[in-house]
């Protein structure tokens, strides 16, 4: 066999394994696991506000998708309620926030230091361009 | 605007098993701070006096344009879903605007909905205390005798024992929230 044969065989040999890769990530169903996206506020975050420190605990932007990770648990294990949006959630406390439709929006947090924070809800990565999108996002 | 954002993102809840409640859900739950104030039946209105039925508390006011009016209809219309068990479900809506809302204002504004709505005022700082402790902010908006108010829209459903089980946005479908009454009354 000669070297551009080989050549050839093996360009064909990685552009069938790309075509391959990128139908299973455009149609392989995303594996079934929970729902829920766990945000811990610790013991302490607000006695290190008050003594200045500019700690941030949770991230100022959370991003859940439709159908896959698309429940928000706030659970606050500092010893002072915290404040999230319309919700006060009291110490040892959790708040479990199912989301139903893609949005983006900011709440009033009292566990960031800027005392905002972003939530992004993007759609269920639907089966072709969507999904193919989500997973290059979670992989790369 | 940004209320209103935040309340349609929760506005239609994922598929759930049977009993598991589609709002917002705290865990564990701990008991709904309890408030005396005046009621619109022109007596005092104890929020514990409401043990044995589930509560649906609202904070607005009757001059409200959109959101109090709407929330108020779909309320009643869960009530109307709940059929039998409707008798044990009970809402009480408080006012963020004590200057305009007298006992007797709110009576013919909630009674309109519902003949069972009940409603509470009081002084500026007693409200100021229930909104405090349940973490309802309200800012006030407009000036001269047009004024209003932008005011967290959300309902929290008080169960049987008079614990705070969960909070409902404004928007959610009619089904879903007397589902979650559902599920309270069948506790």
């Amino acid at each position: 066999m000669t070297r551009s044969r080989i050549l050839t065989l093996a360009a064909a040999v990685l552009a069938i394994a790309a075509l391959w890769a990128t139908l299973w990530a455009m149609y392989a169903p995303i594996p079934a696991g929970s729902r829920e996206q766990l945000f811990e506020i610790p013991a302490g975050t607000y006695a290190r506000r008050a003594a200045g420190d500019k700690v941030e605990i949770l991230p100022t932007s959370i991003r859940l998708t439709l159908g896959v990770k698309d429940i928000l648990v706030l659970k606050n294990l500092d010893n002072v309620p915290q404040t999230f949006g319309p919700v006060l959630i009291m110490p040892g406390q959790s708040f479990r926030m199912p989301f139903g439709v893609a949005g983006d929006v900011q709440f009033e947090c009292t566990a960031h230091a800027s005392g905002q924070m972003r939530i992004v809800v993007e759609p269920a990565p639907d089966a072709g361009w969507r999904r193919l999108v989500w997973r290059a996002r979670h992989w790369l | 605007m940004k209320r209103l954002a935040a309340a349609l993102l929760f506005a239609l809840p994922l598929a759930a098993s049977a009993d598991a409640l589609k709002s917002g859900e705290f865990s564990p739950p701990r008991m709904a701070p309890g408030f005396t104030l005046q009621g619109s039946t022109g007596k005092p209105l104890k929020l514990s006096d409401y043990r044995g039925k589930v509560v649906a508390l609202g904070f607005g006011f009757t001059s409200c344009p959109a959101v109090c009016p709407t929330t108020l209809a779909e309320l009643a219309a869960v009530k109307t879903k709940l059929g039998a068990q409707g008798k044990d479900f009970q809402v009480v809506y408080v006012t963020v605007d004590p200057a305009r809302d007298t006992a007797e204002r709110m009576r013919a504004y909630l009674t309109a909905f519902d003949p069972t709505f009940v409603g509470a005022t009081g002084l500026d700082a007693q409200l100021a205390a229930v909104r405090k402790d349940y973490g309802v902010s309200v800012t006030r908006t407009g000036s001269g005798a047009n004024y209003g108010f932008n005011h967290s829209s959300f309902v929290y459903l008080i169960d049987r024992s008079g614990k705070l089980r969960a909070l409902s946005p404004y928007g959610r479908a009619v089904d879903d929230v007397a589902h979650d009454v559902r599920v309270l009354l069948n506790q």
